[in-house]
């Protein structure tokens, strides 16, 4: 399925390289985040529907600002929150294009919620890769509107109080209830199993968008080992032992016509 | 070609059909909104893209991308709503692309009123939004000023990859006069070598209003300067009228403009030598011909409807060679041409005292 950077010893087949659709860039990511891991699996699954020359990218503002070196596709920075609107704006006047916008917890569902509500009430035809790491990790670790309650935070130092800042917002259940909204899925990072069943579910909403079928969101759950004070391996395991009670995995819409689109090859 | 009655928001927004304006967002607002309702039915009616948004700030952001992908776009809105746009159209800025946005101004501060008002003339000459720049600002008179300054609008955004603002009131955007509409020009075909349209055969390409070196970002704003000193070079527009022997000379743009123009008329048909200096861009303001100006009056009385924004650029184009009065009404208030006489004939007898005798036998 991919085409080799570099042709093998012969004898030898390659199995493993960096996707084309990925820069030849070092990240600028903590060791044990999972932006990383985002990063290849949509790369991988842009390559393998054969998208790359078709891809406008817009990064958000927070952490995955510099994505758009490390896509190897055209690409945009949003202002912050704003990436849906850029992106309608995009896909408006290159309805051929594959337009992706991928935003944190703060950027999608805080200072960004009014667009994203609306790009998938409006059934664009984007996809949205939503990155859930429960706090706001460029700036340092502030609460954000996914953080849990009790949940430390720079900005919440003695644990989110849901009696002064509401209960964290669980954006795939909010957006799934819109009509516009085609494909609404979260999945987890924090094991090999989530990591695959992460990738079919953004093949699928990347299919959803070449079919014209409206909005489509993929929420990951992601770690931050750095803002949360915990070891790669332990951030893992909060994500499991913590996110997924708050945040359950699922798929939360499938349109019809979507269905048939999870199990088809192309 | 035959002139109709046409009311200004329409013509604006036939007049940018008309220069091929491929995409407009828009948000409601009065006093701008039969801009928004045109484009609703023509846009459509024509294939081309018409979206109404959440808000302003959405419909700024979808100019934003639009704009990547090399599109001729453009908004409409109010103050209010042109208060909401600010940080798009800095990220717009930022990323050196072109764009049109239409401001028909009302009064404030706050949600203020629907009247007609020049109350954002700082928020659209100094920079609008955060950052070092200035858009290019065109203050239209007239219906007609304003379907000619619209396709004008287009052709500066793509020639220099700038935001152009068209700084209407309320009245040019609510009368009715008789105007006249360009011929309907093709749509461009081909999309500018920086759009983003998918890296298909080419390296892929990176708009991006950021830079977190220090040195890089001086570079990009010091490259924006330069630009910005071709457009003062190029660019500064007005109209003037009886300035030749002019001893007092009146300084209004837009609405403001047309008015002092009546009350100037009024002065020459007393014999009094005043002249009429109604800059058309107000960014970059037309500070070389005005500074000529300077040489040969008396004095300037400056009219807006706000409480004194262009006198601040009226008074670093003529320096200290002669004393700059001003007149102004707010909150909505259109000044009266018998009032704006009145401050004419008060600023004429005081810069020109030689003239007081005359004008009293007059």
């Amino acid at each position: 399925m991919m085409t080799p950077v570099q042709a093998p010893p012969a004898g030898m087949e390659v199995v493993y390289q960096r996707p084309e659709a990925l820069s030849e860039v070092e990240t600028r990511y903590c060791p044990g985040c999972t932006h990383g891991v985002a990063h290849r699996i949509l790369a991988e699954a842009i390559d393998e529907l054969g998208l790359r020359e078709r891809v406008i990218f817009v990064a958000p503002v927070g952490c995955s600002v510099f994505a758009y070196e490390y896509f190897n596709v055209d690409a945009c920075v949003a202002a912050h929150g704003r990436a849906p609107a850029m992106a309608t704006g995009l896909k408006r006047m290159q309805p051929d294009s594959i337009v992706i916008t991928y935003q944190g917890d703060g950027d999608l569902a805080s200072i960004g919620a009014a667009e994203i509500l609306h790009a998938a009430a409006r059934g664009e035809n984007i996809t949205t890769v939503f990155i859930n790491n429960a706090v706001y990790g460029m700036t340092g670790g502030q609460m954000a509107p996914t953080t849990l309650p009790g949940q430390k935070t720079t900005s919440s130092p003695c644990g989110r109080d849901v009696a002064l800042t509401g209960q964290p917002i669980r954006m795939s259940e909010l957006l799934a209830g819109l009509d516009g909204a085609a494909y609404v899925v979260r999945r987890t990072l924090h094991d090999a199993a989530g990591i695959r069943r992460a990738k079919k579910a953004l093949i699928t909403a990347l299919k959803v968008q070449m079919r014209g079928l409206g909005f489509s969101m993929v929420e990951l759950l992601s770690s931050c080992p750095t803002n949360w004070g915990l070891t790669p391996t332990d951030a893992l395991a909060w994500i499991e032992e913590r996110m997924i009670p708050y945040f359950p995995p699922g798929d939360y819409k499938i349109a019809p016509g979507v269905k048939a689109l999870e199990n088809g090859r192309k | 070609m035959t002139r109709e009655l046409l009311k200004g928001n329409v013509a604006i927004a036939e007049a940018a059909v008309r220069a091929g304006v491929e995409a407009y967002f828009g948000y409601p607002i009065t006093p701008q909104t039969e801009l928004l309702e045109h484009m609703s039915a023509r846009m459509v009616e024509l294939g081309r893209v018409f979206l109404q948004a959440e808000s302003e700030v959405a419909a700024i952001n979808m100019v934003y991308g639009a704009a990547c992908a090399g599109a001729r776009v453009m908004t409409s809105s109010s103050s209010p709503g042109i208060s909401l746009m600010q940080e798009g159209l800095s990220y717009i800025a930022g990323s050196g692309l072109p764009c049109v946005v239409v401001d028909v101004m009302r009064g404030g501060p706050g949600l203020g009123n629907i009247l007609p008002s020049q109350a954002d003339y700082f928020q659209v000459t100094r920079s609008a939004g955060h950052g070092d720049y200035h858009p290019i600002v065109l203050a239209p008179a007239s219906v007609q000023e304003a379907i000619n300054f619209t396709a004008l609008a287009f052709d500066l955004a793509d020639q220099y990859r700038h935001i152009v603002i068209i700084a209407a009131d309320g009245l040019i955007g609510q009368m009715m006069e008789p105007a006249e509409l360009p011929p309907m020009q093709p749509l461009r075909r081909d999309r500018p070598e920086w759009a983003l349209t998918g890296a298909a055969g080419r390296p892929r390409r990176a708009i991006i209003s950021f830079n977190l070196h220090g040195e890089a970002q001086e570079a990009y704003n010091l490259r924006v300067q330069e630009r910005l000193r071709a457009i003062e070079r190029a660019e500064q527009r007005w109209y003037e009228f009886a300035t030749d022997d002019a001893e007092l000379l009146v300084v209004g743009y837009g609405t403001a403009g047309r008015i002092a123009h009546t009350a100037v008329e009024e002065a020459r048909a007393r014999g009094w030598k005043v002249g009429l200096f109604r800059p058309q861009t107000l960014w970059p303001f037309p500070s070389d011909r005005l500074s000529a100006l300077a040489d040969q009056i008396a004095g300037c009385l400056v009219i807006e409807m706000n409480a004194g924004q262009m006198v601040e650029d009226v008074r670093l184009a003529v320096g200290c060679q002669v004393p700059v009065a001003f007149y102004g009404r707010m909150g909505g208030m259109v000044p009266m041409p018998e009032e704006v006489f009145e401050a004419v004939e008060r600023e004429y007898k005081r810069c020109r005292p030689c003239a007081k005798a005359e004008a009293t036998r007059l």
